[in-house]
């Protein structure tokens, strides 16, 4: 997404983000339900979604921020279109995760939390994705990769690039 | 009606089972074969997944690792033929459950976790009914504490101690939190019960919320699992419909509600504290205790936070009573606990087993060994918190003090299995690397002592050690320890002291040898191609940025140590697997 486009989303799309900031009477904690809900709105939170919740919940713009940054969920730049989640979790790691995160980068030519040039792809690395049993784990999107090996992933990486070339 | 049930949590799913149960949608016909379609949470062999399961009037079969192509199959032969694959069957099932209690489990794996009614056909909101009807709040208590259930998520609290400071604590307003953040790599219990049996979970609240008075509940579910999250608010909402949960629950005056927060990644929000900062909107940083929460946590009010496999725990013990549950178990560590199987194991998945039972019958008995026949090294228990108990102490029961002797935790339940591939400072190194990052930052010694801690770590594994460094570990692992506010930095330094203490060789290899006997650490093995697997591709000739690869076409390729930067990005690239780590 570029940033144009990304601002012209943002002031168009009616999403349950604004209904929820439309809604917002003051309750405690609403913070982070908003913020996800901003994110969900945009794949990522954008500048004038900070000073709108800053706004409706009376808390400053600053620690707003503070709050997004602390978490790993929040993102304050926009996604590729598939975010693709490298597992290093205990039991991805005595498996192999290593390798894996490396021929991912290899094949995507970025390090974790950066976007591809054609925006294709986000990546990044997580603590545990809960599928211990399936170690080495990639999820791309929602659907998880299991029992990987180096060339397993290049051949899926290809195949969602060979998917977008279908469709251009 | 014979039934077809396919697993779909979040392992059957991660491998493949929205597609098996889509083409088994598509195939069967209700009517002519005689069959429903239906699908459950973890059935615990996660290492056969896809799990396909056939009930039939006093039969049931299962079938492991079951794909998408492998469905018409079973229901040309099975359905329509009447005859069982016996290739596909998982014969192993009954060595799996022979050692197993379950009870946390006991409707995982069984029930449609999106129906209310199956859960009440199991005797679901029983307990509930039971509460209201016949227990006053201290009865309530007396049966949990003399159940002997202590606090599953790690800490391993009393739990009907816990439950009667908040019962005595004073106040308008108490909530019970259910603590589904479940942070721990390699950990997955709690993911599961949410998955397969959410309806448990909500009547354990509603139970916990009847004994404390609180009126209001909150499940602060980890933001990386999706499916719990939906299947959780599915339940919520027919929970209320059917009046188990909201005002005036099954027309005893006994006001309850449960509203669900999603945390938003940050492992420290399991703490208490934290997590309490973390629902009311703020960074999750956790704070001196006392006050406890039971006496003043969300927004200033009384509230008992107990972890999801406590709360399974709490219908069951008052449906069968104290001493049902107390007779499993060994001293001050009473019931079952489950496990998540996990690492170099041959079955990874979900075990439930009484308290008691040793480290070794789980491995062995239940997990099979490891899964590449190599020597069991050691598992990991408790994660980051935890540490490594050596394939020697194997005999060591699943108590929690025996444990802790040990020097690692019970934990939550992970467990993960090591072989002897694996490398114990690589480990440790690892561990340190997750907390360094994890930690909040408030207190000095778990922000910057866990930074240098992880540098002396990667210092050891890329071959810089010196001999002082196992010196400064312990010395900044006391500090760590004793001057950090919560859980997280008081046990950071455990794992890097349980594999000093048992593996001190294997650092000393590092060290003064500059070897890694378990050929992990890069920077001490020699990159070589093995020339027996090694075609020729050129595959890796061409991958090699600082040219230390040479070879013919058709012929073995060569690695020049001198050149080779160790980078593995030849191991990445070779089909044959001719590169090896010597
Ligand atoms: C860093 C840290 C992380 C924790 N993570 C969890 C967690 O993911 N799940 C959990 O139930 N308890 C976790 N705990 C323990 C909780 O603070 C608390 O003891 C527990 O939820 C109480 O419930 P219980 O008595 O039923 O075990 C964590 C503690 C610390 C210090």
């Amino acid at each position: 997404m570029t940033e144009a486009t990304a601002r012209t989303s943002e002031g168009t799309v009616l999403s349950p983000f604004s209904k929820m900031l439309w809604r917002h009477h003051g309750e405690p904690g609403m913070l982070i339900p908003l913020l996800q809900a901003a994110q969900d709105a945009y794949g990522y939170i954008p500048s004038l979604a900070i000073e709108q919740i800053a706004e409706v919940t009376a808390i400053p713009a600053s620690e707003v921020f503070g709050v997004i940054t602390f978490y790993k969920q929040f993102r304050l730049l926009p996604l590729g279109k598939y975010v693709l989640r490298t597992c290093k979790g205990t039991a991805c790691h005595v498996s192999g995760a290593e390798l894996i995160a490396q021929t991912v980068e290899d094949e995507l030519g970025i390090y974790p939390d950066e976007t591809t040039k054609d925006g294709l792809f986000t990546y990044m690395v997580v603590a545990c994705l809960g599928c211990c049993s399936l170690a080495p784990v990639v999820m791309i999107g929602d659907q998880a990769y299991g029992r990987l090996t180096p060339e397993k992933v290049r051949k899926i990486i290809k195949q969602y690039r060979r998917k977008k070339e279908q469709a251009a | 009606m014979r039934e077809v049930v396919v697993g779909l949590g979040a392992c059957g799913i991660a491998a493949g089972g929205i597609p098996v149960y889509d083409r088994l949608k598509e195939l069967i016909d209700p009517q002519k074969d005689q069959a429903v379609l239906k699908q459950t949470g973890c059935v615990g062999m996660c290492y056969r997944e896809v799990l396909v399961e056939v009930r039939e009037q006093g039969k049931r079969t299962l079938y492991g690792d079951v794909t998408k192509e492998r469905v018409d199959r079973i229901v040309e032969e099975h359905l329509r033929a009447g005859k069982v694959i016996e290739e596909w069957k998982v014969g192993e099932e009954n060595e799996v459950l022979a050692k197993q209690k379950r009870i946390v489990l006991r409707n995982c794996g069984k029930i449609d976790p999106f129906s209310l009614d199956e859960y009440l056909g199991v005797g679901g909101y029983q307990a509930l009914v039971k509460v209201l009807n016949e227990l006053k709040p201290e009865q309530i208590i007396a049966i949990i504490a003399e159940s002997g259930l202590r606090g599953r998520g790690g800490a391993g609290f009393p739990t009907g101690t816990k439950w009667k400071y908040a019962a005595a604590a004073k106040d308008q307003h108490k909530y019970v939190v259910c603590n589904a953040d479940e942070g721990d790599p390699g950990a997955f219990m709690d993911r599961s019960v949410l998955e397969g049996d959410p309806h448990s979970i909500l009547e354990g609240m509603a139970i916990a919320g009847a004994a404390i008075g609180a009126d209001h509940g909150y499940i602060y579910a980890r933001a990386e699992y999706p499916h719990a999250v939906r299947r959780l608010r599915h339940a919520i909402g027919q929970a209320e419909e059917k009046g188990y949960l909201g005002n005036n629950i099954l027309g005893k005056g006994f006001n309850f509600s449960i509203r669900l927060k999603e945390g938003a990644g940050a492992f420290v929000c399991g703490e208490e504290t934290a997590l309490i900062a973390s629902i009311e909107g703020r960074r999750g940083m956790p704070r001196v205790r006392p006050p406890f929460p039971v006496d003043s946590g969300l927004w200033g009010h009384p509230t008992c936070i107990n972890n999801v496999e406590t709360l399974a725990n709490v219908p069951w013990i008052i449906i069968n009573g104290a001493k049902a549950f107390n007779i499993f178990g060994t001293g001050n560590s009473k019931g079952t606990k489950v496990f998540a199987l996990a690492g170099k194991i041959k079955r990874g998945g979900l075990v439930e087993v009484p308290m008691g039972i040793s480290i070794n019958e789980v491995i062995y008995d239940i997990g099979g060994g490891t899964i590449s026949g190599k020597p069991f090294k050691a598992v990991q228990m408790g994660g980051p918190s935890g540490g490594c108990i050596p394939a020697a102490l194997g005999d060591t029961p699943v108590d929690y003090e025996k444990i802790t002797a040990t020097g690692a935790i019970m934990g939550s339940g992970g467990m993960v299995v090591m072989d002897t591939d694996t490398c114990m400072v690589d480990v440790a190194r690892f561990f340190l690397n997750f907390t360094q990052n994890e930690s909040c930052g408030k207190c000095t010694f778990c922000r910057i002592g866990t930074k240098r801690m992880l540098e002396i770590l990667e210092r050891i594994c890329a071959g810089k050690g010196e001999e002082k460094d196992l010196l400064t570990l312990a010395e900044l692992a006391e500090q760590i320890k004793s001057s950090s506010l919560c859980g997280l930095g008081q046990t950071a330094p455990n794992p890097v002291l349980t594999t000093i203490l048992y593996f001190r060789d294997e650092y000393q290899a590092h060290i003064k040898d500059k070897k890694c006997p378990a050929k992990v650490c890069g920077a001490l093995v020699d990159y070589v191609i093995n020339s027996e697997l090694c075609t020729g591709c050129g595959l890796c000739l061409k991958a090699c940025e600082s040219g230390a690869i040479s070879g013919e076409k058709k012929k073995p390729h060569l690695i020049d140590p001198s050149k080779c930067i160790k980078c593995s990005k030849c191991i990445t690239v070779c089909r044959q697997g001719a590169v090896e780590k010597r």
